[in-house]
């Protein structure tokens, strides 16, 4: 009698939980789609409103994807050999340095941001180009890469696999690009949708280093929300959700599936 | 660490080719995180105060009420997201039923969405437009108020308090509430004897993650917080319209220490944050 109040009680406080995430998120869904959200759903549905953001951001929406882009694959050549360095000299060293990339993760990006403008603002060429947002989108999703394959590959038994191969004759590079990579795969393809999946929906940092000529699609949200009518503003989010919910949920696969290696 | 021919004609060591590695790396974060760092240290100090400006940030009202408003926004952020989190978690994770997942997920999926979307959703639901401003009879609009701020913080600390306490409720022996029944404790005394001690570390790391995010939010912020003086909303109008960047340089300082001492906690308690966003 007690057990089953104790399990009511729970699931109403989930449900509510749910509840209260999910309906904000369906509502915003319904307006981006409906002809008029003060009238309701009466008024019909219709894409106009959807049509109107790709007229008037589709430009951002690009920009973001190709951000993405760049940064997996700076992160790559960045992260993969470092996560392979770092694995093979675990010492203290090491920790500092995996410690202190790190940081963009605890320290806010507004901070991280401040401290970029600051050293590289009056650097104008650099300054007014996507490669310093890019700077900043490196910074913030390359610890997530490098641990992702670190984290793989502390599990497995790289020495003796290393050794093995050079005994044969396999040289460090050889070694790297046909012992390790293959195996550091399921950490790679977790980092990399990791690396995708944050790059779109960062704004912290974006939103202090973006010009008016480069704004991405998570500052002309921000835009969006304060200049535009409910609609457009909740069918932009829309076209957002549709892109980063498929990538957030390959995202969770990837990284269970790492996890499991890791066990 | 033999010296082997390699296949282009040269010789590398491997401690060599594991330096090597490394450089990108060290080059990276030292050109684009350690130097700007610094300077952004440096720069807080250069102000007319000089470094007595860490004093200001105590001294001076403005900022002493912003630091106390932002400490307690974020608190009762944590305390609301413990207790809902920790709930919803061990319903989930000990009971196995159809739905199950599409709960998990919904309760998951908000992890990715960006500061400034998740201030949208609570504009939606608290704004003059908003479901609750129409489904009342009086003009109740919340969005923009401290209300609205702290339900926005709600809902991005909800699914990172959510997956701490998981992990940690999986580790929990189900056994150990069993027999706590069946001598005759009652649920309230299961939950205090038996279920938060268990889950006490795992709560810290959780109540600090929640906490450091909330402080250093700033998407939320910008879309709801347009006349609440939180911190990064002040480093914020300190940096573009005061112009005042060594206080603005000093704020940032002081939040990031804070925010970083509080992860390091939550991970040495924990082994893992999922921390960023907000």
């Amino acid at each position: 009698m007690f057990k089953s109040k104790t399990k009511l009680l729970q699931l109403i406080v989930t449900l509510s939980a749910c509840a209260f995430l999910l309906i904000p998120t369906i509502m915003s869904v319904m307006a981006g789609l409906t002809a008029n959200y003060f009238k309701g759903i009466s008024s019909g549905l219709t894409l106009k409103w959807v049509f109107q953001v790709w007229e008037l951001y589709a430009d951002s929406i690009f920009l973001s994807l190709w951000l993405a882009i760049a940064c997996l694959i700076v992160t790559l050549i960045i992260g993969l050999p470092a996560a392979y360095g770092l694995a093979r000299h675990p010492g203290w060293l090491s920790r500092l340095l995996e410690e202190f990339i790190s940081l963009p993760l605890a320290v806010p990006g507004l901070a991280i941001a401040l401290a970029l403008l600051q050293l590289y603002g009056s650097m104008k060429g650099f300054r007014a180009s996507w490669a310093f947002i890019l700077v900043g989108h490196v910074l913030y999703t390359l610890p997530f890469m490098v641990r992702s394959i670190l984290a793989v590959l502390a599990a497995i038994d790289l020495k003796t696999l290393e050794e093995g191969a050079a005994s044969l004759g396999a040289s460090p590079w050889q070694r790297f690009r046909d012992i390790v990579v293959p195996n550091a795969m399921p950490g790679i393809l977790a980092g990399a949708l990791t690396v995708v999946t944050l790059s779109i929906g960062e704004f912290n940092i974006t939103w202090m280093l973006h010009t008016p000529y480069l704004k991405t699609l998570p500052v002309g949200l921000a835009d969006s929300y304060a200049s535009m009518r409910l609609e457009v503003a909740s069918a932009y989010t829309l076209v957002f959700f549709i892109l980063i919910v498929p990538l957030l949920m390959a995202m969770q696969w990837a990284s269970a599936r790492a996890q499991r290696i890791t066990k | 660490m033999g010296v082997r021919p390699s296949p282009y004609g040269h010789t590398m060591t491997n401690r060599t080719f594991v330096l090597a590695c490394l450089t990108p790396l060290f080059i990276f974060s030292l050109a684009f995180l350690a130097l700007p760092l610094v300077r952004l240290f440096l720069e807080s100090g250069s102000g007319e105060a000089g470094w007595a400006i860490y004093l200001d940030i105590l001294r001076r009202p403005r900022y002493l009420n912003t630091l106390v408003l932002t400490v307690l926004v974020s608190l009762a952020t944590t305390f609301a997201a413990l207790a809902i989190s920790t709930t919803a978690g061990m319903f989930l994770s000990r009971n196995r039923f159809r739905g199950r997942g599409t709960l998990l997920s919904v309760l998951t999926l908000p992890l990715a969405f960006p500061g400034v979307v998740i201030g949208f959703l609570i504009i939606l639901l608290g704004g003059r437009q908003g479901l609750v401003n129409q489904l009342t009879p009086g003009h109740v609009v919340f969005a923009y108020s401290v209300i609205g701020l702290f339900l926005g913080y709600l809902y991005f600390s909800i699914p990172r308090v959510l997956l701490t306490v998981m992990a940690a409720a999986e580790k929990l022996d189900p056994a150990l509430e069993e027999a706590a029944r069946t001598m005759g404790a009652s649920p309230y005394r299961v939950v205090v004897d038996v279920i938060v001690p268990g889950l006490m570390p795992a709560l810290i790391a959780s109540g600090a993650i929640a906490f450091a995010t909330a402080m250093g939010a700033f998407g939320t912020a910008f879309t709801l917080a347009t006349n609440i003086d939180v911190i990064p909303m002040v480093i914020y109008t300190e940096f573009t319209l005061s112009a005042n960047i060594a206080m603005a340089s000093a704020l940032s300082i002081v939040l990031g220490i804070v925010t970083w001492a509080l992860l390091l906690i939550a991970r040495s308690l924990s082994g893992s944050t999922v921390a960023a966003g907000g």
